[in-house]
């Protein structure tokens, strides 16, 4: 059968086109009314606004997915979050709800609308970004889901279109016993139930938490929770892969790339920067060339690795050399030091190939030389936990990354295992940590279990407080603990203050 | 056909050894030309130098096949069987069912692949469900070929004809010709789609309480736990997940295939079949695992369900056929026990008495109970505790990671077991606890059938010419699988699939009315 070639306009058509009018008619896009508090961020925004507004308005919103995100850090429950965040949710982000009939009700609403989707543009690019900033927004949806308005979270749920129907009075009667076999609670509580397409609800089927007849899951009214979330990262899942395809089309250079671009850096470190007082511990004497060796056991995995592997091969590669020489920047090593630390690990190297194309780069990271801002600034940053778990990957003969994240899971924990951590519990939690990408956790884990008697030793003796024991996201942060914890008799037990105080002002 | 297949066209696949390659090929390219109808001569009568070829090229190799411990076991059952059959298609008694000439005989004149053609593609004409589909061949030789797929049944069955595998396997739709994955631009352009939703229950996983056989053998009494799992598993697909079209097959040797065959079945993603499968397993833990049914309590319907199934089962199949705890092998039993004081009790009664049956043992445990050797325990929870045990007897053992991969290859039914030689028939649910899976017939056995069918009725028909299978003609209206006993399970299949395609019809119509009424 021969088709018709629609893309060609048929002479008649083309007549009812007046191109004058279509020039200058202005774009007609509905104007978004914000009918209700929750949103599931599905159509994107269509008005204009300021590039002033663009930035602070991201700005906002990243502060509080920053502070999301440094509660999951802590461990921090629902609940402590939920305690947590309200005040700063209320600073930066305020959302009221209808009830409230406050007058900058449409304000917030398209603040928190438009925000969302100037991060989504700034955070698809790469897939860890994406899952970060899913798992941050799914937080916040569900946080704000749980203290909606009980009247007007059904109301909101009713708008979803999502397919679920009621199930009515005579059928509840009917599969009464087994829909509390299936949902396994008392007989007091009146409940409701909704029925869905079991493909809806795979958790619940698989935990044999729902009653199934002929294909439909019976789901309790206080499941719904998990549903309406689990749409949302869907969907914002599905979008943001969109989002990504996109990306490369925006032909846009110097308005929004800039600031898109700034804001996903900034996202990469919102908490771990790394602080002057990591270098200062009291009772360490200023480590030397020959003592970084002595020094290797407080090390975290990832510069250990680092550091057996340049002894091992006498070489490491680029950016294991950047990641391990501002790491050991950070511990007070002196730049004449570490040249000459690097100079003697690399031992078949001739001196004149080391100081024409390595010595620059070491005196680099230290500004010791460079552009203006590089000096001032007195060089590069060592690297977060975050700036390490972001990066892309090592390719082949590289070492640098975080072992927990680079490492297939069998080769960690033989890693694991050579540097002696031999318990199978910690491995076995190591092993599902990283499972679900919870490398920091993982490595706090080996860290707790290295160090467990001292650490139960400065609680029981009160000398550290919960500040002193948080959890672990720099790799100086951790050679500091490590070695404070390791030497504790020495007249300077518990002299960890003034933490994150003194930020060096440095990395640009 | 769309592009025909030569043996030299078809670049095997990278996976093979250049021996796979090569070996099928030259079996191969002499049978190309052959039309239909010279397919019995070839196999009836092929030309003794070839066949003295095949024997010591193939022989040679596959030596190893036959002696394999993992086969021995049943070889014996099956030799009787062809002793007795010296039949012009050359089953002697040395012939077996891995020989390559009853394998090709077999594909070439009892294997339906008319129907497995339907059956895949849901339409009686080639739509991608087939032509995307993957099979994967393992060779005489045990090499695997991968990503085989094929535009046509008859392009199937002349790669099969060729190649003689020892058995086939079924893979996904994928979403771009499985041949053609190579030379897509991106390697995302090429996925699984859809596949059937595959259960496997094997026997290995009975071993710890099976007690008449071990290993690759079975028995009827060790058999009944399949047909348990058969109908545990069955009832809940329909009742539960409402899917209608369920295939049982047995797997030629001690297990079966379960292949849920709706639309919606079919496009399940792996999250959701994990669901599935997670929903229909129950038991926990390993070897060392201790108790490994922990239900929670009230029992979810689906298990309530299945207990009120398998109750009578675990009297006869379970306590008197197989006797799980007579002499010492009671131990498991206490061990299942959480009261002390009754244990003791029990440990006391049975030592003094060795050869208590089971189902005494069994009922000892209420009558202890009730006379106050309970200590930590209510008579309730030693019910549910009961309940448990009875549940951990008989319910259902899935391989559940078959089911939980949307791209999982599961062997095809009706090729032929190479430890057995049973063909992989399918199973009717309606008649499940009848099926005796050591009466199903064997691959040579069936060659022999037609022998003795055509020379039956030689005496009536001057000219017999062959069909290919299910294609009629004036001359002869019987396809050589209608002379076998393989005709019942070739039934119960067509069956199936004209059941499985008129429903498809509906889901088509509905589709194409869906997308007309977008358009307009």
């Amino acid at each position: 059968m021969i088709r018709q070639d629609f893309s060609r306009v048929d002479p008649k058509r083309r007549a009812a086109l007046d191109y004058k009018k279509k020039q200058f008619a202005k774009p007609e896009f509905k104007q978004q009314d914000y009918e209700h508090r929750l949103n599931f961020y599905v159509l994107p925004p269509t008005a204009e606004i300021t590039l002033e507004e663009f930035e602070i308005w991201a700005i906002n919103r990243l502060k509080v997915l920053s502070e999301l995100e440094a509660c999951s850090f802590r461990n921090r429950t629902l609940e402590e979050t939920e305690t947590y965040m309200s005040s700063i949710l209320d600073k930066y982000l305020p959302l009221h709800s209808n009830s409230s009939r406050s007058s900058t009700l449409q304000e917030e609403r398209k603040k928190d609308h438009y925000s969302h989707f100037i991060l989504r543009l700034a955070f698809s690019a790469t897939e860890d970004l994406r899952r970060r900033f899913s798992r941050l927004e799914t937080t916040l949806f569900r946080l704000r889901f749980k203290d909606d308005n009980l009247r007007e979270r059904v109301q909101f749920v009713n708008s979803l279109g999502l397919e679920w129907e009621k199930i009515d009075k005579e059928e509840r009667e009917e599969l009464a016993s087994e829909l509390t076999a299936a949902g396994g609670y008392g007989k007091g509580e009146e409940q409701g139930w909704f029925k869905v397409d079991f493909e809806r609800v795979p958790e619940l089927v698989e935990g044999r938490r729902v009653l199934l007849k002929r294909g439909k899951a019976y789901v309790p009214m206080r499941e719904q929770q998990s549903i309406v979330v689990a749409e949302f990262t869907r969907k914002l899942d599905e979008a943001l892969e969109l989002t990504a395809r996109q990306l490369p089309r925006i032909d846009e250079d110097d308005r929004l790339a800039p600031i898109l671009a700034h804001l996903s850096q900034s996202f990469t470190a919102p908490d771990a920067a790394y602080s002057t007082s990591d270098a200062n511990i009291d009772g360490l004497s200023t480590p030397t060339a020959a003592s970084i060796d002595t020094l290797a056991q407080h090390f975290p995995l990832c510069m250990h690795n680092l550091h057996s592997t340049l002894r091992a091969n006498s070489h490491l590669k680029h950016f294991g050399r950047l990641q391990y020489t501002l790491f050991l920047k950070g511990i007070g090593l002196s730049l004449d030091e570490c040249i000459m630390f690097w100079r003697r690990s690399f031992k078949l190297m001739a001196d004149d190939k080391f100081n024409k194309e390595y010595k620059y780069n070491i005196r680099h990271a230290y500004g010791d030389v460079g552009g203006d801002a590089n000096r001032r600034g007195r060089g590069y940053t060592p690297y977060s936990c975050q700036k390490l778990l972001t990066e892309p990957l090592p390719g082949p003969g590289q070492a640098h990354g975080c072992p927990y994240r680079t490492y297939t899971t069998d080769n960690l924990i033989a890693l694991l295992q050579r540097t002696g951590v031999n318990d199978r519990d910690t491995l076995k939690s190591v092993r599902e940590d990283v499972g679900r990408q919870r490398y920091h956790i993982a490595c706090n884990r080996v860290f707790e279990w290295t160090h467990k008697r001292e650490i139960k030793k400065v609680k029981d003796d009160g000398s550290w407080g919960a500040a002193e024991l948080d959890t672990i996201l720099h790799p100086n942060t951790y050679f500091k603990r490590s070695w404070l914890l390791k030497h504790l008799g020495e007249g300077n037990a518990g002299v960890v203050g003034g933490a994150s105080q003194d930020k060096m002002d440095v990395g640009e | 056909m769309p592009h025909s297949i030569s043996p030299e066209a078809s670049p095997a696949d990278d996976s093979t050894l250049p021996l796979a390659d090569a070996q099928p090929l030259s079996n191969g390219v002499k049978e190309e030309p052959s039309s239909t109808s010279q397919d019995v001569t070839m196999s009836d009568a092929a030309s003794p130098s070839e066949a003295e070829k095949n024997k010591v090229v193939l022989e040679g190799l596959f030596d190893d096949d036959d002696s394999d411990d993992e086969f021995s076991s049943s070889a014996p059952q099956i030799r009787p069987e062809e002793a007795p059959s010296p039949e012009p298609l050359k089953i002697k008694p040395s012939t077996t069912f891995s020989d390559p000439e009853v394998m090709r005989a077999f594909y070439q004149r009892l294997f339906p692949f008319r129907y497995l053609f339907q059956w895949l593609n849901h339409s009686p004409s080639p739509t991608n469900d087939f032509a995307h589909r993957e099979f994967a061949f393992t060779l005489q030789n045990d090499a695997y070929l991968r990503y085989q797929s094929f535009p046509t049944s008859d392009l199937l069955r002349k790669q099969c004809i060729q190649m003689i595998p020892s058995r086939f396997e079924i893979g996904p739709v994928y979403s771009a010709n499985p041949r053609d994955r190579k030379t897509l631009r991106k390697a995302s352009a090429f996925r699984p789609l859809s596949k059937e939703l595959v259960f496997d229950i094997d026997m290995t996983d009975y071993d710890d309480i099976r007690t008449c056989c071990t290993g690759a053998n079975i028995c009827l009494s060790c058999w009944s736990f399949i047909t348990m799992a058969i109908k545990v598993v069955d009832v809940a697909l329909r009742e539960d997940f409402g899917f209608k079209h369920i295939l049982w097959v047995y797997s030629g040797r001690r297990g079966a295939h379960a292949w849920v065959c709706d639309k919606r079945a079919r496009d399940l993603d792996d999250q959701k079949r994990r669901a599935v499968a997670g929903y229909l397993e129950l038991l926990k833990g390993g070897a060392q695992g201790g108790k490994k049914v922990n239900a929670k309590r009230p029992l979810h319907p689906h298990l309530e369900r299945s207990l009120a199934i398998l109750r009578d089962y675990f009297q006869t199949s379970i306590l008197l056929d197989q006797d799980p705890w007579s002499s010492d092998r009671s131990a498991h039993l206490l061990d299942l026990l959480p009261d002390a004081s009754l244990r003791a009790a029990l440990q006391k009664k049975w030592d003094s008495a060795p050869s208590r049956p089971s189902s005494m043992k069994w009922a000892d445990i209420d009558s202890l109970a009730a006379s106050g050797a309970l200590s930590t325990l209510d008579p309730k929870s030693l019910k549910e505790m009961k309940q448990d045990i009875v549940l951990e007897y008989t319910y259902p053992r899935l391989d559940a990671e078959v089911s939980k991969k949307l791209n999982h290859l599961l062997k095809s039914p009706f090729c032929v077991h190479p430890g057995t030689g049973r063909v992989c028939v399918p199973i009717d649910t309606r008649k499940v606890e009848e099926f005796d899976p050591l009466g199903v017939p064997t691959v040579t056995q069936l060659l022999g059938e037609i022998d003795t069918w055509d020379r039956e009725h030689r005496q009536n028909e001057e000219v017999v010419v062959e069909e290919e299978d299910g294609v009629s003609s004036s001359q002869k209206q019987v396809s050589d699988w209608e002379k076998t006993s393989l005709k019942p399970y070739v039934d119960l299949f067509r069956g199936f699939v004209n059941r499985l395609l008129k429903d498809e019809k509906g889901v088509k119509r509905e589709r194409e009315e869906g997308g007309n009424a977008m358009e307009f």
